[in-house]
């Protein structure tokens, strides 16, 4: 038995939320499915509004405060992740966004990513594929091909019909389960790893 | 052990009263600033380079040279000098000029300067920082140490027969530095050569800073410079003090809830937990200087940035001497009382040219094979 670690990041504002109580039944499943495949899942949830204070001295001084340098740590040395937003006026909300704004080029290179959003009604579910999916496109994770998109009504919708809201979590959280389970343990990338030595970097290959 | 201070020379309103020096007061300001770190003891004067307002030093050596003919004693350094977007060849004549008017009392610290425009407003790209800071040293070392350069290369035009004028005073190129806030390849740029290593860590946690250090003195041991607590370190720091501590927190604060950096961001109190500033007495700023040595090992240089974020020069001047009456003497002492007898001070004109003239003396009396060896080492 081999331990995975998933982290859950949940950038809902109003407690309780409806983006957490989505990130919590979709790590649940995805903690399921992977202990399905022989693994122990260690799960690590981060709740942006702790650190939205955090989150904009960062971007003002330039570093993470220790506290937040634990949550980012948490995240880019898990082996998957799953990322849930608010919809907030036609994409993910300014916190989700600062969040992956202050993480280090390339430290989720490879990372396996379930991507989620909440929203007032369906009208905004492509917010998944025009803007969370590009996003981590963009910083070379792994986004799982279903993205989970829970409006309003979802939650009170039946368990019946092709297009439940649970179907749906259950479906993703395979898929990322599947990326999780057959890749390697991920190491938290270090710039200091593979250090080019100067001959090299002399005759113009850049480090 | 150095002490000494750096400016980055900034033209900012004092949020105390909204006044916003004229660049001609911030220019002379900061030559006054120089002046006053002779008097009250201190070894090294440094300069940034900027080409963009609100800062003023776009041209180190011009001012360098005049406070170099306006002291005795201090050395005139810079912090940094922008290997990246000046011309290697330039930057070898200006400062061979400069350390023949300063009598040897020159050195420099490489930078690559973050401002994005500045690259190609200079003719460069941002992206290839790296590799204009390892390709245009590279020419800058052998311009400093070969009389006639064949040279070619990436970023610059062609060089045939060229010799570089003035040649360095005593035929000793002035010490160099090379700073880094966060790029592991500086640091190996810096002990290839056995040349310092100066680690900004002001604006930053601790924790980086001794992995970049400390990856600096492995490769200066694996190049065969030294001993690894042999390399040589310098290090920044930030400090604002009065005799009551309560005094320079109440005083300080707004110049640092506004400071062009920081400002609006951490408090007073996260940012002097979590980086080197220090706010308070000058007890304080030993007790936290002292620290530095336990966390980064035996260092050669330390740094001061005393006149950023709109400080009036009375201000500077009156913490410049309290630095050098009541902070320095006690650091001096403190730190070179600790250090072992084999970890070297930071190279001076003087003492390279003591070291040259024994190489060359060593290499003329030996028999001719032994001889061919000895002039290998890099420096």
């Amino acid at each position: 038995m081999t331990t995975r670690r998933l982290a859950v990041v949940t950038a809902g504002l109003s407690q309780p939320s409806s983006t957490r109580l989505l990130a919590d039944r979709i790590a649940e499943a995805t903690q399921a499915a992977l202990e399905r495949r022989g693994h122990e899942v260690v799960v690590g949830v981060v709740e942006l509004r702790e650190h939205a204070h955090e989150l904009t001295d960062n971007l003002l001084a330039g570093f993470p405060s220790p506290r937040l340098r634990d949550v980012i740590d948490t995240v880019t040395r898990a082996d998957g992740l799953v990322a849930v937003t608010p919809v907030f006026t036609a994409s993910y909300s300014g916190l989700f966004k600062t969040f992956f704004d202050v993480l280090e080029a390339d430290s989720l290179a490879d990372m396996p990513v379930l991507v989620a959003a909440t929203g007032g009604t369906e009208r905004h579910s492509l917010v998944l594929e025009h803007a969370l999916r590009p996003l981590f496109t963009y910083l070379r994770a792994i986004v799982v091909p279903t993205g989970v998109y829970a409006a309003s009504s979802d939650w009170g919708a039946g368990a019946s019909g092709g297009g439940s809201l649970q179907r749906r979590i259950d479906q993703a959280s395979a898929q990322l389960a599947g990326l999780v389970d057959a890749s390697a343990a991920r190491g938290p990338i270090d710039p200091f790893d593979d250090l080019t030595p100067f001959e090299r970097l002399l005759s113009g290959e850049d480090g | 052990m150095q002490f000494g201070i750096f400016t980055v020379g900034d033209v900012t309103p004092d949020p105390t009263t909204g006044r916003t020096p004229s660049e001609a007061e911030r220019i002379k300001a900061m030559v006054a600033i120089a002046l006053k770190a002779e008097e009250v003891g201190l070894d090294v004067f440094a300069t940034g380079e900027h080409h963009n307002p609100p800062f003023v030093p776009s041209s180190p050596t011009t001012m360098l040279g005049y406070v170099a003919a306006r002291t005795e004693r201090i050395i005139v350094s810079t912090a940094t000098t922008l290997i990246t977007t000046n011309d290697p060849v330039k930057i070898a004549e200006d400062y061979a000029m400069l350390q023949h008017l300063a009598d040897g009392r020159v050195d420099l610290m490489m930078g690559r300067g973050n401002t994005g425009p500045v690259y190609p407003w200079f003719g460069q790209d941002i992206r290839d920082g790296i590799a204009l800071a390892i390709e245009n040293y590279h020419l800058l070392h052998r311009l400093w140490r070969e009389d006639v350069v064949d040279w070619e290369g990436r970023f610059r035009t062609p060089l045939q027969g060229f010799t570089s004028t003035p040649r360095p005073l005593d035929g000793v190129p002035p010490f160099v530095w090379h700073g880094s806030i966060r790029s592991p390849e500086i640091a190996e740029q810096a002990a290839y050569y056995g040349d310092g290593f100066f680690a900004n860590h002001i604006f930053w946690p601790k924790e980086h800073y001794i992995r970049l250090i400390n990856l600096y003195r492995a490769r200066f041991e694996h190049y065969g410079h030294g001993r690894a607590d042999q390399a040589i370190v310098g290090l920044g720091g930030q400090v604002f003090m009065r005799p009551n501590s309560q005094d320079a927190v109440r005083e300080f604060r707004p110049y640092f809830d506004n400071a062009p950096v920081y400002g609006h961001g951490p408090s007073l109190e996260e940012f002097t937990e979590q980086t080197p500033l220090t706010v308070g007495s000058p007890q304080e700023v030993i007790e936290k200087t002292l620290t530095f040595r336990e966390h980064f090992g035996d260092y050669q240089r330390q740094l001061f940035l005393m006149d950023h974020a709109g400080l009036p020069l009375t201000t500077v001047l009156e913490q410049l001497d309290i630095l050098g009456e009541q902070v320095i003497p006690v650091l001096r002492r403190e730190l070179d009382g600790l250090r072992p007898p084999h970890v070297p001070d930071a190279p001076t004109h003087a003492t390279l040219k003591a070291a040259a003239d024994a190489d060359s003396s060593e290499v003329a009396a030996p028999p001719i094979e032994e001889a061919a060896t000895v002039g290998g080492t890099l420096r």
